[in-house]
């Protein structure tokens, strides 16, 4: 027998997508799959490691846990949306770089969402706070040591960036 | 010139494209493919009565279902031995798909492939297997009892056992004025990378070729594996590796029966077709680790010098040896760490029980080594009223004793021949770093004020690079830009980066104009993989000669071009320039294209090279002996390991009402020889110190009797995050070059790892006062422990055997 159909309409990355999905594909599978946004990545699948971590409206969600049908008339963010419009890195994507951030990379764009909306919330994190942001997502490589150091890193190219826009205008 | 790029803090290449989400890995790769799924057994032991699948034929999206029943040739036969040995006696390995029985719960029984994996899992779900369950031997002591056989043709559950030994370790003991027994235990872990297995194959039946990509940490390995099974040259087989989720050593392992089934699936059904593994999955029907029992007897003197040591220990190595003895042998040669016992006799059983594989997790056998050793030395420590630190510089081998012959086999089936290291400098470091010396004061004002703290260190030597060997393939091309290939493959380590660094130097050009590509069998046909600490020490060193190669050869046709002395000539960034000639110069490029005698001009480069433009017409356009273009190609294929040495200390607070455990400060002293990478080696330390951390406190297997997995999934599976781990790791880095290569380099990958039980233990052990004999300790197992000395404090000072809440 045929599985029943949803037309859905999300925003991702900006721009406006249809996809057609049955009720129980999810999101993250959507955006993989259906949407070729590879970026996005699956660990565990049952969202504990926090590498399929997008942000919905906004805030970070697994995408794992996510039905696509519920996502219907929300706007999505992977990680290739995290990307400057110019095609510059975004200041969490550079810091990531600058502190060795990343080892295999599987695990990284779930931290580089969550901490994007880490640091939209709170620009200014202490250390301690800093490791707080992290501390829901899984990264069997680095240890953490430079992640941590990626989110405050982060916030100085971030701030530094506000100056000169500020400069600027 | 230049500043070199060897021992530079060089920010990864790798890092744009896997922080732009444009990474490619394996689930990455083929929309167009079918997905396997695969029907696996929910029992630990069982005989397969029927499989029926007419349930499962009316499912949207179905397009085949395979059983046993359905493979003939090599396909119908178990999957190759990787390792043999001779002493494995009793190696046994499993099917593709299981043959009238199964022996653990996870092992697979029949294949789907549909259109996609949700179809997939729901044929899965519709397929009737009719099993008699059979009894369960899980845990190292019921393998070792053996009431129940894990495979009726193998007595006592053992599949080999190894004895090795140098002098009368047993007669030195009974002479010895000192005597101490210990019984030690190590659980269960895995490697547990983010990314799961995964493998895709495409068929390309006009030309009779298979390719496939695999998350895999030896492409050539799958390769040969796969073309074995299906009957096929190896020319006619390629495997890519693309970007790995991490491997930790399980993707060593190799072929996994879905590398062979998607194979398979793809050439029959003319198809491409793809396995992505899911979590669960993994923790039962990948591979594990650790898992050991151990009884040390060791016999020292008044000093605490080692007299004679003897170490019985009993392996359990799952219900297939499909990897060989690879991890107890290296526990029994890797134990003696960086000391010189008088006498040493170490004997193993590798046993069957009825669980997942055992294959090399990061570490590989070392950790349960350093356990065994490191446990010792605090107990002499103990016994005798010395300081931890001294009773082991007591017995450490010396510079001046380099290099240092243990006269064992090591791993590599060559002898266990240290190359070089300075322990006594190593400890010195490390007492500095952590403070040894004060801590003493420090527990004593916690003490004061209810808390509870204490420090324990541990050392190890590893063994990193071995052989057989690895290649490097250095080609200028005329646009002047430097590929690299080496058919290892990268899981993460930032190899692309550490040889860019090393190509960088050897032939002066920028990193910016150096593509690495590795693990891809139509560049390096011929490579091993990538285990064992060896990438850059085996890699490295074959890339090293391949680009001087590739030098000499630029260096020749620009004395040629240039009319000068090879000798006058040095390349800064891409240009061959005379020294102390302005303007005397040559582009790489321009020395590619004139290396290519060329027939036909495609663009205004190649005009330069073709046969009414250059050449002596007296001579073939290809001087006799010589190649075309400019490419460098070496193998470097090492005599023996190189081995790496390191100390941990850690300082640990244990709750004196719950027992909880934290790590306050963990150091490291590292040394593996020159280093390429600072901030690579320093991340690797990084990783495996969280993995060490995570062995010690958290993550164990915990199989039920019945032989189910009751942890199988990251919500009971306690990896650390950021929460679990100290703020900070500090490191120290030693660099005594290794003499037996050409970088002077060791291998830097496992290292962070294989100390961390050991020295957690000691530190628990110091705030406690009490022994701690089996790894990994929850609070509740310290609680538990604190009731028993508490009940009898007379046997506080006394070895405590191993107390176990779980089985294995």
């Amino acid at each position: 027998m045929s599985e029943q159909l949803h037309d859905i309409r999300l925003t991702v990355n900006g721009a406006p997508r249809n996809v057609v999905v049955p009720a129980r594909r999810l999101l993250s599978d959507c955006l993989r799959h259906d949407l070729q946004l590879t970026g996005t990545h699956v660990g565990c699948e049952h969202g504990v490691c926090g590498a399929c971590t997008v942000l919905l409206d906004g805030e970070p969600v697994r995408s794992c846990l996510v039905l696509a049908v519920s996502a219907h008339g929300h706007a999505v963010t992977t990680v290739e949306g995290l990307t400057r419009p110019d095609g510059r890195l975004s200041a969490v994507q550079q810091a990531f770089r600058d502190c060795h951030g990343l080892q295999c990379g599987f695990c990284t764009p779930g931290f580089l969402t969550t901490i994007t909306a880490g640091l939209r919330d709170n620009p200014t994190p202490s250390r301690e706070q800093a490791r707080d942001m992290v501390a829901g997502n899984l990264c069997r490589c680095t240890g953490y040591q430079n992640i941590v150091a990626s989110v405050l890193r982060a916030a100085e190219l971030a701030a530094a960036d506000h100056d000169r826009r500020a400069d600027a205008s | 010139m230049i500043p070199r790029k060897f021992g530079a803090r060089v920010a990864r290449v790798e890092d744009e494209r896997l922080v732009s989400g444009a990474g490619a890995y394996l689930d990455d790769l083929g929309a167009d493919a079918l997905t396997l799924a695969v029907v696996r057994s929910p029992h630990a032991h069982a005989k397969i009565l029927d499989i029926d699948v007419t349930g499962a034929l009316e499912v949207d999206g179905l397009i085949a279902i395979y059983t046993y029943e359905d493979l003939d040739g090599p396909m119908a036969d178990p999957l190759p031995l990787l390792i043999p040995h001779p002493a494995l006696s009793h190696g046994r390995t499993q099917y593709v798909l299981a043959k009238d029985e199964v022996n653990y719960a996870g092992e697979a029984v029949a294949m789907v492939v549909a259109v996609d994996r949700y179809a997939a899992e729901d044929i899965v779900e519709r397929i009737v297997v009719d099993y008699e369950p059979l009894p369960v031997v899980v845990g190292i002591q019921n393998a070792r009892a053996a009431t129940h056989l894990v495979h009726e043709d193998v007595p006592g559950n053992v599949a080999a056992n190894v004895v090795q030994q140098v002098g009368d370790a047993e007669a030195a003991i009974a002479a010895a004025p000192h005597v101490l027994e210990l019984d030690l235990s190590i659980e269960r872990s895995a490697a547990m990378p983010l990314e799961g297995r995964g493998v895709l194959a495409r068929w390309d039946p006009d030309f009779g070729r298979l390719r496939i990509w695999s998350s895999t940490q030896s492409s050539t390995g799958v390769r040969a594996a796969v073309a074995a099974k299906l009957g096929l040259d190896l020319s006619d087989v390629t495997v890519t590796t693309p970007d790995v989720g991490g491997g930790f050593g399980v993707k060593i392992m190799h072929p996994w029966p879905e590398e062979i089934l998607v194979s398979w699936a793809a050439r029959r059904l003319q198809r491409p077709v793809k396995f992505t593994e899911d979590r669960r999955e993994h923790f039962v029907s990948s591979a594990h680790e650790r898992g050991q029992l151990q009884h040390v007897r060791v016999g020292f003197d008044d000093e605490g010098r080692l007299l004679g040591l003897s170490v019985r220990f009993w392996h359990d190595h799952g219900a297939y040896t499909p990897y060989g003895l690879i991890v107890p042998i290296i526990t029994s040669t890797q134990l003696l760490g960086p000391y010189k016992p008088d006498a040493y006799r170490v004997e193993f059983d590798s046993l069957y029980t009825n669980t997942v594989v055992v294959t090399p997790y990061r570490g590989a056998g070392r950790p349960q080594a350093a356990f065994a050793m490191e446990r010792t030395m605090d107990a002499i420590a103990q016994k005798l009223g010395i300081d931890r630190t001294e009773v082991r510089s007591r017995n450490f081998i010396t510079p001046d004793d380099m290099p240092y012959d243990h006269q064992l086999t090591f791993q590599d089936g060559r002898p266990l021949i240290y190359d070089s290291g300075d322990f006594p400098q190593s400890l010195a470091t490390l007492k500095a770093l952590v403070g040894w010396d004060n801590f003493t004061a420090y527990r004593d004002a916690a003490r004061a004020a209810g808390r509870r703290v204490g420090i324990g260190l541990a050392c190890y030597v590893e063994g990193t690079g071995i052989g057989p060997y690895e290649g490097g393939t250095v080609e200028i091309e005329t646009s002047g830009r430097i590929k690299v290939s080496t058919g290892l493959t990268s899981q993460g380590q930032g190899h692309r980066t550490v040889f860019a660094q090393i190509v960088a130097d050897e032939l002066g050009v920028s990193m910016d104009d150096i593509d690495v590509v590795t693990g891809d069998t139509d560049r390096s046909p011929f490579a091993v993989g990538t285990f064992a600490s060896r990438a850059a020490v085996v890699s490295g060193s074959a890339i090293a000669l391949a680009a001087r190669k590739a030098r000499a050869k630029v260096l020749k046709l620009a004395a040629e071009a240039l009319e000068a002395d090879p000798a006058d000539l040095e390349i800064t960034d891409g240009v061959v320039r005379v020294t102390g000639a302005p303007g005397a110069e040559i582009s790489l490029g321009t020395l590619a294209v004139l290396s290519n005698p060329l027939r036909y001009a495609f663009d205004e480069q190649s005009k330069l090279a073709t046969q009414f433009t250059v050449g002596d017409s007296s001579q073939p356009p290809v001087p006799h002996g010589e190649q075309p273009g400019i490419e460098g190609n070496d193998y470097y294929s090492p005599m023996q390991a190189t081995f790496a040495n390191g100390m941990h200390a850690a300082i640990v607070e244990t709750d004196p009402v719950t027992a909880e455990i934290t790590v306050l400060r963990y150091c490291v002293v590292h040394d593996c020889g020159n280093i390429i990478n600072p901030i690579i080696v320093e991340g690797q330390i990084h990783g495996g110190v969280a993995q060490g951390i995570g062995g010690a406190l958290y993550e164990r297997m915990a199989y039920d009797e019945d032989g189910q997995l009751q942890n199988a999934s990251f919500m009971d599976f306690l990896m650390p995050y950021v929460t679990e781990l100290p703020d900070r790791i500090e490191i120290d880095h030693l660099e005594t070059p290794s003499p037996l290569n050409p970088l002077g380099i060791k291998g830097a990958g496992e290292a962070g790892v294989i100390p961390g039980s050991a020295a957690i233990a000691s530190a628990i052990e110091d705030a406690e006062g009490f022994p701690v004999r089996a790894m990994p300790i929850s609070p509740s197992e310290l609680f538990h422990l604190r009731l028993r000395h508490r009940r009898t404090p007379a046997d506080a000072a006394a070895p405590a055997q191993p107390e176990r809440k779980s089985i294995s």
